[in-house]
């Protein structure tokens, strides 16, 4: 096989090696690997027949050293939690302590799906004791930890609601009722789950408008996906009667738990009368994003939904210690392969058993305060209030979008921008608990300073970053998704 | 509890005269003033979790995981324990690419975006399709995802979806979730001696079918040798043809794009995670056409205000953020971090190392089956088929009684039927090969 190896052939720009002055003269960062090598391997001395196999495999072929400073070199380009604050609203990017990672990378955390119970006693009891803690934190009576993530979570939420409905003979229920302000995955989800949307718009206060959720309920009501406090930082207050109108009805209420870092021991879904909620245990609960996921998004439940949970749950073996898995009675089935990011659901457990109850506790006080306290230190207006941990700033004349590439001159992660479009301009804030006056006060400097600009610092922004401002329209109007396609344009 | 409060959490950074100061700015005398929750729905009691120190916390986790037992995997069927590199970890853990989000600024997420460019890349040049993206759940939820893009993409009324009835129970019930809210409906075709049964399956191929499914190596680690006649009748319906795999398969078996795959899905992690309870890596590939109806995200390249090559999130207008209820699928957070350790592990191995990996799956599985064939009781193995990785093996004592004899001499395998059992060895290593050889023996009989 060996011999047939063509090192370089086909490489873009045609090199054999990474050209360090080519890509400095060109102004490129870190080449990509298949324009460091690319090498085709044949594919002789196969143990298996030629038509089973392919021809060849071209890929890069290169030294661990060569690879260590690839990659050290990439994460030297990439802005996270532990680069600076990273107020994304409705993310809930907080910083991750780092003994959960040591916590995963145990070996005995390394077992197989399809072990037998008896051998997996361990992974079990973390299963359990995470869905038992969930339970309580959400005022839950069954937790199931299978979605992978949020927008899975929500996905078990709609089909369980089906499942329930199509139980007591109401298959004719066909509306999922989400208000403009949630979060798009709400929408997505309701379509995914065969549902219509009805889009509820706010009132005057950003909150819920009663009459216009009168209006949109009926007995063709499956359910009405909320998030509380909202996406502008508001507490529902009406709550108790929105719950009250939803059940009249016969429609369940589904909490999306995007915003629940805000109400940790403060009040719980469940209370408020909620029938089924995801958890974002990588938000909430301080486990890695890492640039997009994985996540998990477990879902809790009343009694009366907890029959229709995937399959398979974890529970205490009858009579005897230890844990099992069970399928429960009219189970919806599987939404995952197997049992979901077992690894994120490790980190969530210990870092919720870092914090116990005090820890959640004080956790929603200063990611409330924090947010206050912001608030109140940017020229931007800021409509609405009072707010819970995120604020939706109006960047009012200036572009948001533009505002964000200029923070980021100002060595500060912007917030989410352009949304919810009930703001105009928005700049939707969320700073958590875990930054400190001192950073704060950094964010809000920026702010101001981005506030006090004109229109072409703001469009020639940004000018301190890895990358300058980057065309997307070009992008997306030629796609180039491969080095493979990069080589076909150039 | 909450009256005296000595602690809190451990990462929120405030000091007493910081909470004063910033209470003053904002105009109120206390926290709890700035909760505006009704008493009605506000909580006030515990919930009974008590609180650690970092120490205590991790002595609880190496305790309760030490309960599991130190067993040898033989497991696969979908979820495999390969030998990860120490640069994976090592680099994949750098705290930039573990604690940033989704690229939404992409000015300061360069290296992450160049890093998910070049995973889609690597399934590239192993499907030979020409479109990846950056991550799915996992090999079921790719499946489903696949199923919804047939019910975007379907040309004619089909509706109906068919898969083997081998196909693995999570993924055919994640499937048949996925397909709820659409009017495709899940039917099964059968397998003979566990490929495709290739007469059975024209049979029931018509102008009604949407979507065929088939995998390779199959859920027995039986490699599928008609794959293009399976392409053929999918594309003679107007149907597409979803073909389910992995990176180390891909790097010795046919090409997907050779055999008319429409469509590729399976579960990327075989690469880049160790054996982490079933958490994974969807892969997902298709062809040119389905650019607009691809789920999920997409790294593209463009340029930057300098004319210099730069990485960017593209065709989001597909995405769930920006058309809500109209977007090709609801995913968001992905399993972005995973499909970085997979290129990595990918590119440790390079292209040799790939192809290598992938003849030991078969060679390997070949020396194992031929070893326990000659244990009195056992005959591997039980399908006249090649061998990918994992075979079954029958065992003439009730297998689950062998399964739990092996169990105690620390061994793990499937248990697959009455009298079958599986056995894979990916992440086997040889030593631990040759006591599993000698433990079946002890137990077979």
């Amino acid at each position: 096989m060996s011999d047939d190896r063509t090192p370089g052939e086909g490489a873009p720009g045609g090199q054999s090696r990474y050209d360090q002055a080519r890509y400095v003269r060109d102004g490129q960062y870190e080449p990509l690997l298949s324009e460091k090598d690319l090498t085709r391997v044949e594919i002789d001395d196969s143990p298996l027949p030629d038509d089973l196999t392919r021809d060849g495999l071209e890929l890069p072929e290169l030294s661990e050293p060569e690879l260590a400073r690839h990659y050290t070199r990439l994460s030297q380009m990439v802005y996270g939690i532990d680069s600076g604050p990273y107020p994304l609203g409705s993310c809930t990017m907080k910083y991750n302590p780092k003994f959960t990672e040591d916590v995963a990378a145990l070996p005995t955390a390394a077992v197989h799906p399809d072990r037998s119970a008896a051998s997996v006693q361990g992974t079990l009891e973390v299963l359990y004791r995470l869905q038992d803690s969930l339970g309580r934190i959400g005022g839950m009576d069954a937790v199931t930890l299978q979605p992978p993530a949020g927008a899975a979570g929500e996905f078990v939420g709609i089909r369980v609601a089906a499942a329930y409905h199509a139980d007591n003979g109401e298959d004719h229920r066909d509306e999922v009722i989400v208000p403009e302000s949630a979060h798009g995955t709400n929408f997505a989800t309701a379509a995914l789950g065969g549902y219509d949307v009805v889009s509820l718009p706010s009132d005057e206060d950003g909150r819920v408008d009663l009459e216009a959720l009168e209006a949109a309920l009926s007995e063709n009501t499956a359910a009405l996906m909320l998030t509380n406090p909202n996406t502008l930082g508001l507490f529902e207050r009406d709550i108790a009667e929105i719950a009250g109108m939803v059940h009249d009805v016969g429609g369940l209420l589904y909490y999306d738990g995007a915003n629940l870092n805000a109400l940790l021991g403060r009040a719980r879904p469940g209370d408020m009368g909620f029938d089924v909620m995801h958890y974002n245990v990588h938000k909430t609960f301080a486990t890695p994003h890492g640039g997009g996921g994985p996540g998990a998004g477990p879902v809790g439940v009343t009694e009366e939904l907890a029959p229709f949970l995937p399959s398979p749950r974890v529970r205490e073996r009858e009579g005897e210690s230890g844990y099992e898995l069970f399928d429960p009675e009219q189970s919806i089935g599987h939404v995952h392969g197997f049992q979901g990011n077992w690894l994120v659901l490790l980190k969530a457990f210990a870092y919720i058993a870092r914090l116990g109850d005090e820890g959640l506790w004080d956790a929603s006080a200063k990611a409330v305060l924090n947010a206050n306290y912001l608030a109140s230190q940017i020229d931007y207006e800021v409509p609405y209030g009072p707010f819970h941990h995120e604020f939706v700033a109006s960047a009012g004349d200036q572009d948001a979008a533009d505002v964000a590439k200029r923070m980021l001159d100002y060595g500060v992660h912007p917030p989410t921008t352009k949304w919810p479009e009930i703001v105009p301009e928005a700049l939707m804030t969320e700073p958590t608990e875990v930054e400190s006056k001192e950073t704060l006060d950094q964010l809000a400097a920026a702010f101001r300073a981005v506030a006090g600009e004109d229109d072409d610092a703001l469009e020639s922004a940004p000018e301190r970053t890895t990358a300058r401002r980057i065309d997307q329209t070009s992008a997306a109007r030629n796609p180039r998704l491969s080095w493979q396609a990069l080589e076909d344009s150039e | 509890m909450h009256g005296s409060h000595a602690t809190g959490s451990p990462y929120a950074p405030h000091t007493d005269d910081d909470t004063t100061a910033m209470l003053e700015a904002i105009g109120v005398e206390s926290v709890d003033d700035l909760f505006d929750i009704p008493e009605e729905v506000r909580f006030d009691d515990e919930f009974g979790i008590d609180a650690r120190s970092e120490r205590e916390t991790r002595e609880l986790v190496r305790s309760i995981l030490g309960r599991n037992d130190d067993l040898t995997e033989l497991l696969g069927r979908g979820h495999y324990g390969y030998y990860v590199p120490s640069l994976v970890d090592h680099l994949a853990d750098r705290s930039e690419f573990l604690t940033s989000y989704t690229q939404y600024q992409p000015e300061v997420s360069q290296g992450f975006l160049q890093a998910l460019f070049e995973y889609q890349s690597l399934l590239v040049e192993l499907t030979g399709l020409e479109i990846a993206n950056c991550s799915m759940y996992d090999a079921a939820t790719a499946l489903g995802e696949a199923a919804t893009l047939a019910d975007r993409a379907r040309e004619t009324s089909g509706h109906r979806v068919l898969v083997p009835d081998l196909l693995l129970k999570g993924r055919r019930s994640t499937l048949e979730n996925y397909v709820a809210g659409t009017d495709l409906a899940v039917e099964t075709y059968l397998t003979d001696d566990a490929t495709a049964d290739l007469e059975g399956l024209a049979e029931l191929v018509d102008d009604e079918v949407a979507m065929i499914y088939a995998e390779n190596p199959t859920v027995r680690g039986a490699i599928e040798e008609r794959l293009s006649e399976i392409g053929d009748l999918a594309t003679d319906a107007s149907a597409l043809f979803v073909l389910g795999t992995d990176p180390v398969a891909l790097s010795l078996l046919q090409r997907p794009a050779d055999v008319g795959a429409d469509v590729v899905v399976g579960d990327a992690s075989v690469l880049g995670l160790p054996t982490s309870y079933g958490m994974g890596l969807g892969l997902f590939a298709t062809d040119e056409r389905f650019l607009r109806q691809v789920p999920g995200r997409l790294v593209g390249i463009s340029e930057d205000a300098t004319d210099r090559r730069a990485y960017t999130l593209t065709l989001q207008t597909r995405e769930q953020h920006i058309r809500r209820e109209r977007a090709t699928s609801n995913i968001c957070t992905n399993q972005a971090w995973v499909a970085l350790r997979t290129a990595m592990h990918a590119a440790v191995l390079g292209p040799s190392g790939m192809v290598d990996l992938a003849k030991r799956g078969v060679t390997r599985a070949e020396g194992l089956t031929e070893r326990i064939d000659e244990i009195d009781g056992v005959t591997a193995p039980v399908h006249d088929r090649r061998h990918f990785r994992e075979f079954v093996a029958r065992v003439d004592r009730p297998a689950r009684a062998v399964a739990e004899d092996l169990e105690d001499r620390g061994f793990a395998v499937h248990v697959v039927g009455e009298h079958e059992l599986q056995c894979c060895v990916a992440g086997v290593d040889d030593a631990a090969l040759d006591s599993f050889v000698d433990a079946l023996a002890e137990v077979a009989r």
